[in-house]
C-alpha cells in the first residue's frame, strides 16, 4: 500500500522532470509549427510580462507558474495524451470495422446474436482500469492544489462588482490596510490567500497560470490560494457569465520580488498628495464634483464605494478592467467615452469642454 | 400458430377476442380505418390524438426549433469571427446565446426524440397508439405553445438574457429588470407540464401497451432509452420548475429564496438548477444512443451484440446520472472531499458508455455494414460519442475543471455531446424512418452530401474550440481583444460552423425534394426487425389490423436467424374492433390481461393547452382578472376532457365476480 502511494505522488513529479527537459524543445515547436496559425500556442520566457508578449495570456494548458497550477497542467497533459492515443486506438478499430475484409456471404444472411460478448468485456474492462487510474492521480492532485505546503504570506481580499475587481489589502493596523482595483501584486514564491467575495452577481476569479478558478457568490466568502514562482505579470478574467460586460472583466497579478513587493506597498498606503497649481486644482474640483460620488481618493473628500479606488491610478498598467493600456489618452478616451467601449459599464461617458478634459488629466496624472 | 395457442388470455379478461386477420381492403380493415381515422380537415387537424401524427408534429416543431436556435448561433458566429467586432451590442449577444441555449436544450434536444419515439413506440411495441392518447396530444399543444411563449419577447428585445442556466442574483430582479427572466421562468413552467406529462404516457405505455408475447427482454433498446429519460424526468423535472416558480416569486411577489440581503442562497439556485440539469443532459442523449442501437445492427445484417449489456447500461447511465450534478459546481468552493466524490462518480459514469460504444464498433466489425446513408451518420456518431466522452472525462478531473470550467474548452465538450450524440443520431434516424414516416425513400447522393459536409464542417467548426478552451477563454463573452490569441480559432470555428449549417441545409433539401419525388417505399425496404417494420409504408391509421404476438426481439428476422424460440404470428392476431381498441399487458411478460378502450380524438388537449398558455401570459403581463378566467376556462377543458362516457368504461376485471366469465 506504502510503495503504491509513493508511486503515486511520484508520478507528477516523474511527469514533471520529463517536461522540463521536453519543455524548452515544445516550445521551441510550438513556437514555429504554431505561429502560422498565430493561435499564440508559443511561449515566452517566464520572468518576462506574459501579458505583453502577444501570446494567449491565458493559456494554461502550456504554461504555469505556481505550485497551485503546475500539477494542475501536468494532470492536463497526461488526460490529453492518454484520451488521445485512446482515441486513436478505438477510431482505427472502428475504421478497421467498417472497412475489413469480409468473406462474400448470402446477401440476406442475418449474423448471429449471441457474439461478441469480448468486445464488451475486454473493452469495458480495460476502460475501467484506465479511469481507476485516472481517476486516483487527479485525487492526489486535487490533494496537492488544495492547501499551499506553508501558511500564507500574504492575505488579500478581491470582491467582484459589475465589472471590474475590488482588491483589499488586510492588514492588522487598520491604518496600514488600503484598497486598490483590478491589479494585484504579490510577492514572489510566497502563497497568497485570496479571499473572494461578491458585491452583486455571482463571479469567478481566474488567473489561470497561477491557479484554477472559483466563483465568487453574494454572501459567501469563498477562498482559494495561489502562488507565483516568476515575477512577471499574469492576467486573469472573469469566468462566470455576469451581465453585458462579462467579456470586459479583466485583471493583472504583479508578481514581484519582495523588495519591490515591498516599495509597491508602501506607495499604496499612503494617501493622495496635496495639489498645487491652479490648473490641477481645478482638476480636482470638477473631480469632487462629477467622480466622486463613485470614486473614491484617499486624501480626498471623494469617498465614493461603488467604484475604484483611484488613490493611486497612474501606477496602475490598464484601466477599465483590463479594456485598456493607462496612457493619458486612454484614459480620457475612457472617461469621454466610456459606453462606446464598455456599453452598459456602470461608468457614464462623461461630457466635458476641452478645459475641463485638461484639468482633470492633469488632477489624475497626480496620483502616482 | 403455436405461439398464439401459448399466449391465452388471461381469464379475466372482460371478453376474450377473435383471433384472426384482417388483409388491406377487407371488411374488418376498413373497419378500423373507420374507427381510427381523424376527421379530415382543421376538425381533425386539432382533435388527433393519433400517436403518428403528434410525433411528425413534435419532430417537425422541434426541427424548426433546431434551425432558429441555428440562425441564432450563425449570427453569433459572425459576431466572434474575428476579435472587436461590433455587429452586435452585448445585450443583443446575450439574449441570442441565452435563447441559442434554451432553444437547443429545451425545445429541441428533447422534443425531437420525444417525436421519434411517439412516433415508433406504438409501431415498435405492436401496438394501436400510447397508453394515453389525449395526454400524449396535450404533451404536444403545450409544447408547442411554451416554444411559443418563450420566443413571443425576442422580437421585442425583451429575451432571456441570463444564460440557460440563468444563476441568481444575475437573474433576481435587482439585477434583472425587464420581463426577460419572467418570460423565463414562466416557459419553463409551462413546459415542465408537457415533459412531465409525455413522461407519464411512456412509462405507462411500456409496461401496458406492449404486444402479448414482447417481454420485457424483447423490447428495442430506443425503448429503453426513452423509458430511462422519462423515468428520470418525472424526478427531475419537478426540481427545476421548483427552481423556477421560486424565482418567479422572489421576482413577482418579493419572497426572498434567493434573495442574499434577506437570508436567501444563491447556491440554492445552482444546485436546484444541477440536479435537475445533470440528469436531463442524459435524457437527451440515452434515447438517441437507443436511435443508434437500434438502426445501426439493421446496416450491419446482424443483431446488437450485447442487447442486455447495452440495455443495463442505459439505465446505469441514469442512476449514475442522478449523482453527478455537483461536477457543474465543481468551482464554487465546496470542501473538496466533495469534490473528491463527485469527481469519482462523474469519471465512473463513462464506464456504462463504454459499454455502448463496444457494443456498437463489435456489431459493425462482426456485421456486413451497408454504406447507406444513416450508416455513415450512426458510424460518424460514435466517433464523436468517444471524443464527447473523452472531454467529459476531462473535465471530471476536479483540479483540472477548476481551468476548464466555463471556458470554451466546455462549449466544445458540450456540443460534441448534444450534437454529435443528438443530432447526428437524429439525423441518421430520419433518413432511417422516413419512408415509414412518408412511404417515400430519401435520395441517397444527397445523403451522402449531407452527412460529409455536416461532418466536416461539425468537426472543422467545433473541435477548435478545445484549444480556444485551453487558451483560456471564457464562454459567453461578447467580443475579444485580438492579443489574447484567440482570433485565428474563432475564425476557423465559424467558417466550419456555417460548412455544418450548409450540411443541414442539403439535408433540408433532400427532404423537400424527396417528400415530392422519392422512390416509393416498401413496408421494410431496409430488411429491418423489428415490428414498425411490418407495417405499411406510412403506417394505417391503426397501425396494426391484428395485435401481432411477438416471439422474439428480431420477429422480421426470425426466419434467418432461427433462434428456436418459436415464430412471432404478424398476420394473425386479435382482432380488436368494438371502438378504438387495444389490448393491455403485464408489464413483464406481455401477457394479455386486459382489454383497454382508447379515447377517441378530442379538442380538449388542444384548448387546454391553449388557455394554459394564456393563464400564463396572464400572469406574465399581470392581467389578474384575464389569467383567472383562462384558470377556469382550463377547469372547464378538464371537466369536458373528464367527463365519464359509457364507450370508455374499463371494466376492469373483478378477479371475484368475473372469473371466467366473458361479455359480449
Amino acid at each position: 500500500m506504502l510503495k503504491k502511494e509513493t508511486f503515486i505522488f511520484n508520478l507528477p513529479l516523474f511527469a514533471s522532470a520529463l517536461m522540463n527537459d521536453y519543455e524548452s524543445r515544445f516550445r521551441h515547436f510550438a513556437a514555429v509549427k504554431y505561429s502560422f496559425f498565430s493561435i499564440g500556442l508559443a511561449a515566452a520566457p517566464a520572468n518576462t510580462a506574459l501579458a505583453e508578449n502577444g501570446v494567449a495570456p491565458l493559456n494554461y494548458f502550456l504554461h504555469s507558474h505556481g505550485p497551485a497550477a503546475t500539477p494542475t497542467m501536468y494532470l492536463g497533459w497526461v488526460f490529453a495524451a492518454l484520451l488521445a492515443a485512446i482515441f486513436v486506438i478505438i477510431a482505427l478499430l472502428l475504421a478497421g470495422a467498417v472497412f475489413r475484409k469480409r468473406p462474400t456471404e448470402d446477401p440476406r444472411a442475418i449474423g448471429r446474436e449471441d457474439e461478441g460478448m469480448p468486445w464488451i468485456y475486454i473493452g469495458t474492462g480495460v476502460s475501467t482500469c484506465i479511469l481507476f487510474a485516472l481517476a486516483i492521480y487527479t485525487l492526489v492532485t486535487l490533494n496537492v492544489i488544495a492547501k499551499p505546503t506553508h501558511a500564507p504570506g500574504l492575505t488579500l481580499t478581491v470582491t467582484g462588482y459589475d465589472w471590474w475587481w475590488k482588491v483589499e489589502y488586510e492588514d492588522d493596523d487598520p491604518a496600514l490596510s488600503f484598497f486598490t482595483a483590478n491589479e494585484i501584486h504579490i510577492p514572489v514564491g510566497v502563497p497568497v490567500l485570496v479571499k473572494l467575495k461578491s458585491a452583486d452577481v455571482i463571479h469567478a476569479f481566474w488567473v489561470p497560470m497561477l491557479a484554477g478558478k472559483t466563483q465568487m457568490i453574494p454572501g459567501l466568502t469563498n477562498q482559494q490560494w495561489l502562488q507565483a514562482d516568476a515575477e512577471g505579470v499574469y492576467r486573469g478574467q472573469c469566468t462566470q457569465y455576469c451581465g453585458v460586460q462579462h467579456a470586459h472583466m479583466g485583471l493583472e497579478v504583479v508578481a514581484q520580488s519582495a523588495a519591490e513587493f515591498q516599495k509597491w506597498q508602501d506607495a499604496q498606503r499612503k494617501t493622495a498628495v496635496a495639489v498645487s497649481t491652479i490648473d490641477i486644482k481645478a482638476g480636482k474640483q470638477l473631480f469632487l464634483e462629477r467622480c466622486a460620488g463613485c470614486h473614491t481618493i484617499r486624501g480626498t473628500e471623494a469617498v465614493g464605494a461603488h467604484a475604484p479606488d483611484l488613490t493611486h491610478l497612474k501606477s496602475r498598467r490598464l484601466i477599465a478592467a483590463g479594456l485598456l493600456t493607462n496612457t493619458p489618452d486612454n484614459l480620457v478616451q475612457w472617461i469621454t467615452h466610456a459606453q462606446d467601449l464598455k456599453p452598459g459599464a456602470r461608468m457614464p461617458s462623461m461630457v466635458l469642454t476641452a478645459t475641463e478634459i485638461s484639468a482633470l488629466s492633469a488632477f489624475l496624472s497626480t496620483l502616482n | 400458430m403455436s405461439d398464439v395457442a401459448q399466449s391465452k388470455p388471461d381469464p379475466n379478461l372482460t371478453r376474450v377476442p377473435e383471433v384472426g386477420s384482417a388483409p388491406i381492403g377487407s371488411a374488418a380493415e376498413m373497419r378500423l380505418t373507420r374507427l381510427w381515422e381523424s376527421a379530415p380537415g382543421w376538425r381533425g387537424w386539432l382533435s388527433t390524438v393519433d400517436h403518428k401524427e403528434i410525433g411528425l408534429r413534435y419532430l417537425v416543431t422541434a426541427f424548426i426549433f433546431l434551425l432558429m436556435g441555428g440562425i441564432e448561433a450563425l449570427i453569433m458566429r459572425l459576431q466572434l469571427a474575428r476579435p472587436d467586432q461590433t455587429l452586435l451590442t452585448p445585450e443583443q449577444y446575450n439574449q441570442l446565446f441565452t435563447m441559442h441555449g434554451v432553444t437547443m436544450i429545451f425545445l429541441y434536444s428533447l422534443p425531437i426524440l420525444s417525436g421519434f419515439s411517439n412516433y415508433l413506440w406504438p409501431l415498435m411495441l405492436g401496438s394501436r397508439d400510447m397508453a394515453f392518447p389525449r395526454l400524449n396530444a396535450l404533451s404536444y399543444w403545450i409544447f408547442l405553445f411554451a416554444g411559443i411563449f418563450l420566443y413571443a419577447s425576442f422580437p421585442l428585445g425583451e429575451a432571456p438574457n441570463a444564460g440557460w442556466f440563468n444563476y441568481v442574483p444575475f437573474a433576481g430582479l435587482e439585477y434583472n429588470t425587464g420581463p426577460n427572466i419572467d418570460v423565463y421562468a414562466l416557459g419553463m413552467v409551462l413546459l415542465g407540464i408537457s415533459t412531465t406529462v409525455g413522461s407519464i404516457n411512456f412509462v405507462v405505455t411500456l409496461f401496458r401497451m406492449r404486444a402479448p408475447g414482447m417481454s420485457i427482454n424483447r423490447v428495442p433498446i430506443l425503448v429503453w432509452g426513452t423509458l430511462t429519460a422519462s423515468v428520470a424526468n418525472i424526478f427531475a423535472i419537478p426540481s427545476v420548475s421548483l427552481a423556477f416558480f421560486l424565482l418567479w416569486l422572489d421576482r413577482q411577489t418579493g419572497t426572498h429564496f434567493f434573495d442574499v440581503v434577506n437570508g436567501g442562497k444563491p447556491l440554492l439556485w445552482q444546485h436546484l438548477f444541477w440536479m435537475f440539469g445533470h440528469p436531463w443532459v442524459y435524457a437527451v442523449v440515452l434515447p438517441a444512443m437507443g436511435i443508434v442501437s437500434d438502426a445501426l445492427p439493421t446496416f450491419c445484417r446482424r443483431p446488437l451484440v450485447g442487447y442486455s449489456a447495452v440495455a443495463l447500461s442505459t439505465m446505469a447511465t441514469m442512476l449514475l446520472g442522478f449523482g453527478v450534478w455537483i461536477h457543474h459546481m465543481f468551482a464554487t468552493g465546496l470542501p473538496t472531499l466533495a469534490l473528491s466524490f463527485f469527481g469519482a462518480a462523474s469519471m465512473v459514469i463513462s464506464i456504462p458508455s463504454a459499454v455502448a460504444v463496444f457494443a456498437w464498433i463489435a456489431t459493425i466489425w462482426l456485421g456486413r455494414p451497408v454504406f447507406n446513408t444513416p450508416f455513415l451518420f450512426f458510424a460518424g456518431f460514435v466517433l464523436l460519442f468517444v471524443i464527447g466522452g473523452f472531454s467529459g472525462v476531462m473535465t471530471a478531473a476536479v483540479p483540472l475543471d477548476f481551468q476548464l470550467n466555463e471556458t470554451y474548452f466546455i462549449v466544445a465538450h458540450l456540443h460534441y455531446v448534444l450534437l454529435g450524440i443528438n443530432v447526428f443520431p437524429v439525423v441518421g434516424g430520419i433518413y432511417y424512418w422516413f419512408p415509414k414516416f412518408f412511404g417515400r425513400m430519401m435520395n441517397e447522393i444527397l445523403g451522402k452530401w449531407s452527412f460529409w459536409v455536416m461532418f466536416i464542417g461539425f468537426n472543422v467548426g467545433f473541435f477548435p474550440m478545445h484549444l480556444a478552451g485551453l487558451l483560456g477563454m471564457p464562454r459567453r463573452i461578447y467580443t475579444y481583444a485580438p492579443h489574447m490569441g484567440w482570433s485565428t480559432v474563432n475564425m476557423v470555428t465559424s467558417v466550419g460552423s456555417f460548412v455544418f449549417a450548409a450540411g443541414i441545409l442539403i439535408f433540408l433539401i433532400n427532404i423537400l425534394i424527396s417528400l415530392k419525388r422519392g422512390a416509393m417505399a416498401t413496408q421494410n425496404p431496409w430488411d429491418a426487425p423489428t415490428l414498425e417494420w411490418a407495417t405499411p409504408s406510412p403506417p394505417p391509421a391503426y397501425n396494426f389490423a391484428v395485435i401481432p404476438f411477438v416471439a422474439s426481439r428480431h420477429p422480421l428476422w426470425e426466419d434467418r436467424l432461427d433462434e428456436g424460440g418459436g415464430r412471432s404470428s404478424l398476420e394473425q392476431g386479435y382482432l380488436l374492433m368494438e371502438g378504438r381498441e387495444m389490448i393491455g399487458t403485464t408489464p413483464l411478460d406481455a401477457k394479455p390481461d386486459i382489454i383497454l378502450k382508447m379515447p377517441d380524438d378530442s379538442y380538449t388537449p388542444f384548448f387546454l393547452g391553449l388557455f394554459s398558455a394564456l393563464a400564463f401570459t396572464g400572469l406574465l403581463l399581470h392581467w389578474r382578472d384575464f389569467t383567472v378566467l383562462m384558470t377556469l376556462a382550463c377547469s372547464v377543458s378538464l371537466i369536458v376532457w373528464m367527463w365519464p362516457r359509457k364507450a370508455l368504461v374499463q371494466r376492469v376485471p373483478d378477479s371475484i365476480q368475473d372469473k371466467g366469465a366473458t361479455h359480449g
